[in-house]
């Protein structure tokens, strides 16, 4: 009765996910990839994006902390986080890459600082939120039942 | 005596003769005094007597008068002295008066006598009002009579009505004998009596129209007397008693609707008259007066004006009863053509239903043969067979399309295709057919001919093998040759077309395709008899050989819809002949976007690739990853890279597929180096670009380095899929952005 419990738990978390708009559809697709020839796809991907999303958004602040910012490096940083955050369907933290690069366009200071706080923020959220989702997951695969991916669909 | 003052008379007064002098001045004095009393009188009576002053003169004169003869009465016997001057004064007081009365007459008698001329004359201009009121009376009498008489005429629509109306009317106004009308004959040369007002049954009467009298009347428009002997006024012989009365004869216009123009009254040398003939009774001494003349001729031209309509009329009446006819006819016909179309649309469904069952019996089973074992002979055949039931099928569906192309509204399924590819197939599919009658096939692809194409492939290759085929199954001997090239525009004008006006473009060829075979031949006349649908030319050869005749008609019309031509063209029986078409073909670029976007067709696509090496470059570790396990799950042999050197170091020619991220900074420099390193098209790997950019210009981009094909990201499963398929069949993508 756990096991069903803890996958009705999975299935409402993932859906208010994707509702709050942590997420988007291509999470989803991650999701579709992952099977019995590699069961631990999702969580890879997972941990991949945090190492990288981690080392640019140093990045970013120590770019952006210099006497004269040079955008065109900071741009290339927040390309790459867009280009990780779209793949792996982190939306919120997507669209805010998005308003980063047009302030860089601008080259305008204290909207990209003002930007990387945002991204800053909206990361540690669906970081947050994802570890606790590879949680249940690595629980419920414990307990010995299986994600119910299927249910995500109704 | 004393000496008195008394007047003694002259003479001696006698005493009878004084006695009646003295009774007759007194008499004449009461006389004189009473006249101007009864003047006076009388004046007051009559209001308008002019000359009162006249009369007081007068008056006073008379009174005078009588006063002297008064007073004279006193002086038949002794009288005083005052007596005398009295009588003197009245004397001279009357002498005065009555001077200034005579002399006052003078003037005043000329006056009392006009008086009495002008009495005359008034007298005699009240004679004349009277006489004029009286003609003035009869006018009016007569424009009543007209007015009723028109409106008697124009109340009906009948022209039958209308004359017999008119001259019973007439007959009642003008109190007339008889009155009779003529109109022309259809030869116009004679006039008929056509209507009478006694004669109850007119006979069969008629007067050539020449006649001097005819004439003379056509020629004004006034009512003319005529001799009451000419032939038109004499219709009962004279009984020789009477005097007959007098003729009257009216011309009436015959208006016909061509006589009616805007602004341009009818000229004269048009006009039929028909003819009116007015008699008055006989012995009687009426005369033609010159108000009934007048009536009769504004009769005359009412009529005119009524029977014009009355004709207008029955014109208007003929044509909508016509219309009517019409109308019911064309609604009959246009119900049996429904119900024709409703049959034939029946029938065609009912026979597809029939032919289709059979025919997917004959494919299933075929298929499923085909996957037992066979021998390599066998399974030759069964591939033919195959292939020949499917086109078969598809032949059955045009028969319904042949239908939908009638009624315009089948289209062509456009769509990109490989136009060598269709070439072969229908080599393929007629090979058996003519190898079995030793009749040797060649194929020759112009080499600027497209690899691939835009256009209906399935009525394509319809076509093509439906002109193959003729050519074969009318061929005993010799062999038949296939030409395929793209025409250029000297050789697209054809003088034998002079309809096809071939515009040639950018995004779009001519394909010419030109069958040739020394078969049967055709007489070139019979050509163009050829593509019309179920009529096949009769010639001796013909009785053993089968075929609907359908095959070119829906070729032709498959060729126009794809805005092309084709045609036949023959020297003669046993000369073989050549069938040429040029249809209309798009043009696929890579840089261009399709007009019609098109999806992959999943029927085509594999849904793994087994041990399809793909090489996935991108920088971006997580999309890397992502990217890579799509592609694995897809079933490839997924080899990475991050930069383009590792890439170029990385890549072989076994690799099939590059899957390359476009934000890449130097992604573009990899697919050109890749082309580089593989010169040769087939040993390069198809080159495709995973893009987050919708706008045109990182196509563009992508197109000039030379790449093979754009996929938008986010990249599904299913989409990944499908890319890969198309990409691996058609080796080129399209990817409405």
């Amino acid at each position: 009765m756990e096991v069903v419990q803890m996958q009705r738990a999975w299935v409402e978390y993932t859906k208010s996910l994707f509702r709050e708009g942590f997420l988007d559809a291509q999470f989803q697709q991650l999701q579709l990839l992952q099977d019995e020839s590699n069961p631990d796809f999702v969580a890879e991907v997972v941990s991949l994006f945090f190492e990288d999303s981690e080392r640019l958004l140093s990045d970013l602040t120590f770019a952006l902390e210099q006497q004269s910012v040079d955008f065109k490096k900071v741009d290339a940083h927040v390309h790459q986080l867009k280009g990780s955050s779209s793949s792996i369907g982190a939306q919120r933290v997507k669209n805010d890459c998005i308003a980063f690069r047009s302030f860089c366009e601008e080259q305008n200071i204290e909207g990209c600082q003002r930007c990387l706080q945002q991204v800053k923020q909206d990361y540690c959220l669906v970081k947050s939120k994802l570890e606790a989702l590879i949680r249940l997951e690595q629980q419920i695969v414990a307990a010995g039942g299986s994600i119910p991916m299927e249910e995500l669909s109704c | 005596m004393e000496s008195c003052n008394c007047i003694e008379p002259q003479w001696p007064a006698e005493e009878l003769l004084m006695k009646y002098q003295y009774i007759s001045d007194f008499f004449i004095a009461l006389a004189y005094f009473s006249i101007p009393l009864e003047l006076i009188y009388f004046v007051k009576k009559s209001a308008v007597f002019p000359y009162r002053w006249v009369l007081v003169q007068f008056g006073a004169f008379i009174v005078l008068c009588g006063a002297t003869h008064l007073i004279n009465l006193w002086t038949f016997s002794m009288h005083s002295r005052t007596v005398a001057v009295v009588m003197t004064t009245a004397k001279v007081l009357t002498a005065a008066v009555s001077c200034a009365t005579a002399l006052m007459l003078v003037h005043i008698i000329p006056d009392l006598l006009s008086v009495k001329t002008r009495e005359l004359f008034l007298k005699n201009k009240a004679a004349e009002l009277d006489r004029e009121m009286g003609l003035i009376r009869t006018q009016e009498e007569t424009g009543r009579h007209v007015r009723m008489l028109t409106h008697e005429i124009r109340s009906t629509l009948d022209r039958h009505t209308i004359l017999k109306t008119t001259l019973v009317e007439l007959g009642r106004t003008l109190a007339l004998e008889e009155c009779t009308l003529w109109m022309p004959t259809r030869t116009g040369l004679e006039l008929q009596l056509s209507y009478t007002l006694r004669q109850q049954n007119p006979v069969e009467y008629t007067v050539p129209i020449q006649l001097p009298v005819i004439n003379q009347v056509f020629s004004s428009n006034r009512a003319m007397k005529i001799s009451p002997n000419s032939p038109v006024a004499r219709l009962r012989p004279l009984s020789g008693k009477y005097m007959p009365g007098e003729v009257v004869a009216v011309r009436v216009p015959l208006l016909h609707l061509s006589n009616f123009q805007i602004n341009d009254w009818p000229e004269l040398s048009t006009r039929r008259y028909a003819l009116m003939v007015l008699m008055l009774p006989s012995d009687s001494a009426r005369q033609w007066h010159v108000h009934e003349l007048e009536l009769v001729e504004v009769v005359a031209d009412q009529v005119a004006v009524a029977l014009s309509h009355a004709a207008i009329l029955e014109e208007s009446m003929r044509a909508r009863d016509l219309l009517m006819e019409q109308n019911v006819a064309l609604d009959h016909a246009r119900r049996e053509a429904e119900t024709a179309i409703r049959a034939r649309n029946d029938f065609l469904a009912v026979m597809n239903h029939e032919m289709r069952t059979p025919m997917h019996a004959v494919i299933a089973l075929s298929s499923l043969l085909q996957e037992t074992e066979l021998t390599p002979e066998q399974r030759l055949m069964v591939e033919t067979i195959l292939r020949s039931s499917n086109l078969l099928a598809t032949l059955i569906n045009d028969v319904l399309d042949l239908s939908r192309l009638e009624d315009g509204s089948l289209r062509l399924d456009l769509g990109s295709f490989n136009l060598h590819a269709v070439f072969k197939e229908v080599l393929n599919l007629i090979k058996p057919i003519a190898s079995v009658k030793k009749l040797p096939v060649t194929l020759n692809l112009a080499p600027d001919l497209p690899e691939y194409a835009i256009g209906d492939e399935k009525r394509l290759m319809q076509t093509i093998l439906n002109v193959v085929g003729n050519a074969v199954k009318f061929s005993k001997q010799g062999s038949i040759s296939i030409t395929a090239f793209v025409a250029k525009s000297e050789s697209l004008r054809d003088s034998r077309a002079p309809d096809f006006f071939p515009v040639p473009s950018d995004n779009h060829f001519y394909l010419r395709v030109q069958v040739k075979d020394a078969g049967q031949g055709i007489n070139p006349p019979d050509i163009p008899k050829l593509f019309t649908k179920f009529a096949h030319a009769q010639t001796l050869a013909t009785k053993n050989s089968s075929g609907s005749g359908l095959g070119l008609a829906i070729c032709k019309r498959f060729v126009n819809l794809m805005e092309g031509h084709i045609w036949i063209e023959s020297e003669g029986p046993g000369k073989g002949c050549m069938a040429i078409f040029i249809v209309k073909l798009g043009i696929p670029e890579n840089t261009s976007e399709s007009k019609n976007p098109f999806l992959p067709k999943a029927n085509h696509g594999q849904t793994t690739f087994p041990g399809l090496k793909v090489l996935v470059l991108d920088d971006n570790g997580v999309s890397r990853m992502v990217t890579k396990e799509l592609l694995v799950h897809l079933g490839c042999d997924v080899t990475t890279a991050s930069s383009r050197d590792e890439c170029l170091h990385v890549v072989s020619q076994d690799h099939k597929v590059v899957c390359m991220d476009a934000g890449m900074p130097d992604g573009f420099e990899a697919a050109v180096c890749l082309h580089e390193k593989f010169t040769k098209r087939h040993e390069r790997p198809l080159i495709v670009a995973l893009t987050g950019n919708t706008d045109k210009v990182t196509k563009e981009n992508c197109m000039r380095v030379g790449m093979d094909g754009v996929i938008l990201k986010p990249v599904s499963v299913d989409k990944m899929r499908s890319v890969l398929s198309e990409l691996l069949e058609h080796r080129v993508l399209f990817e409405a952005m």
